[in-house]
């Protein structure tokens, strides 16, 4: 009960300090944009090509604003020795680890909730055709990002290049997840409800959200305190 | 005397290498449908084994060192994962080599291939990220955590021809695959020479590792003067 408070705390704590700067929320959301916008150059959007890709294009555009808010994650701490008098104060490492986790979780879902429609005006795309499913491979793949993403996010915090790092290690991890999310999504964005193989997909989500996040509550007292 | 071990070893298996291929390329008929190319397994099949096992190796020193922090162990961990890797990169390329032949393009974006290929990069990642940590203490923990996460991936890369319908040939040496005899002994056969191999280039790669860990240590006692 105790931890999940302290989970409870350290969430809240993140994301109202990220909410009155919004210096990563912001950063990230426009960037999402950004190659919203750069993907139409890359390819002919007809309707129907989109309607192929589409899955592949959003979670495209999630990871990589994804990386720009987890970059920030653990790197915020760093001023003022933050990260230190978190690591020594009584929450243990792991739930400061899921706290954080949590409120990146929450702030990428808002950035996929801005995302999807604008995706859906540009592009053509009527994503809502299965709301119910889509609403679940967003949280279940959204969880694997943050999960990955806050673990290297802490992992890399102390190194130098820490920007260029970070990617290089996030997104050759998260492939299963991606994949799985694209395939998906693919298939939801045109309408099909999942079954035979997309279920699965979907197993395959779960299982990769259910592995990295008992790895990553394992081994972050490591990385953070040795 | 450890030195001169290292050399024998060494020689036996560029002599078993030798003998190998002479009998891979005398003794053996050409397999029915491939033709002649078909003798890539030989070499394919027992680099990725070996790759594996080396990666199973560098786990095991991460998770060692985590428990013991003997920096012993890192180095085991670090030239394992090189090893691991030439390993793979010989794996990968042999591969592409007989896809050239057989399929008539050098790369598919199967799941196997894919997933050898996520497998490799997230070691070569491992290596990267060592460079990015000066510290020895901290590279060799961070490096451990990053070592173990990236072994999740290899079952997968390994099973992956059950899970998913691929379009690299189903296994020959487990499950319903069949393979003949004279083939079979000539492909573990080979393996034995490239086993050498690897635990040389590990050996020599640990060594390196020593003389660097002393001579980082005579620096710092340098500098404390």
């Amino acid at each position: 009960m105790q931890y999940l408070r302290q989970v409870w705390t350290i969430a809240a704590k993140d994301l109202r300090s990220e909410l009155r700067t919004k210096e990563a929320l912001n950063a990230s959301l426009s960037f999402a944009l950004v190659i919203l916008l750069l993907f139409s150059f890359a390819f002919d959007p007809t309707a129907e090509m989109t309607r192929e890709i589409s899955g592949g294009l959003l979670w495209l555009v999630f990871a990589f604003a994804g990386a720009l808010l987890l970059n920030r994650s653990f790197a915020r701490e760093l001023e003022n020795d933050c990260l230190d008098v978190l690591v020594t104060s009584p929450v243990p490492a792991s739930a400061l680890f899921l706290g954080k986790a949590l409120a990146n979780w929450v702030l990428l879902l808002g950035i996929e909730a801005v995302c999807l429609p604008v995706f859906g005006v540009f592009y053509n795309v009527d994503w809502a055709r299965q709301p119910g499913w889509l609403a679940l491979v967003l949280l279940l793949a959204t969880w694997g990002i943050t999960v990955i993403g806050t673990m290297f996010s802490a992992l890399t915090v102390n190194l130098r290049l820490r920007e260029l790092m970070l990617p290089m290690l996030v997104y050759p991890m998260l492939i299963p997840c991606l994949m799985a999310a694209m395939q998906l999504t693919t298939a939801l964005v045109a309408g099909q409800a999942p079954e035979g193989d997309q279920l699965a997909w979907l197993r395959m989500l779960a299982g990769f959200d259910i592995i990295f996040t008992a790895l990553s509550v394992a081994l972050v007292e490591t990385v953070l305190i040795g | 005397m450890r030195e001169k071990i290292l050399y024998v070893v060494g020689a036996l298996a560029a002599l078993l290498l030798a003998r190998n291929i002479w009998a891979m390329l005398t003794g053996l008929p050409d397999e029915a449908f491939q033709g002649a190319i078909f003798r890539i397994i030989f070499f394919h099949v027992p680099a990725a084994f070996t790759c594996f096992l080396l990666f199973f190796v560098a786990l095991t020193a991460s998770v060692s060192y985590l428990k013991t922090g003997r920096m012993q162990w890192d180095s085991l961990a670090v030239s394992a994962t090189e090893a691991g890797l030439a390993f793979g990169a010989a794996n990968l390329v042999s591969g592409m080599i007989w896809a050239r032949i057989i399929w008539g393009i050098w790369w598919t974006w199967d799941w196997r291939l894919t997933s050898m290929l996520v497998c490799w990069l997230l070691y070569a990642g491992y290596l990267v990220l060592r460079r990015a940590v000066e510290e020895p203490a901290q590279r060799a923990r961070l490096s451990a955590v990053l070592s173990i996460l990236s072994f999740t991936v290899v079952p997968f890369v390994f099973f992956s021809i059950k899970w998913f319908r691929t379009q690299h040939p189903q296994p020959v040496l487990y499950g319903e695959g069949k393979m003949d005899a004279a083939y079979r002994a000539m492909l573990y056969g080979n393996w034995v020479p490239l086993l050498m191999i690897a635990a040389l280039l590990v050996a020599v790669r640990m060594r390196q590792e020593r003389r660097l860990r002393e001579l980082d240590a005579l620096r710092r006692e340098a500098h404390a003067f």
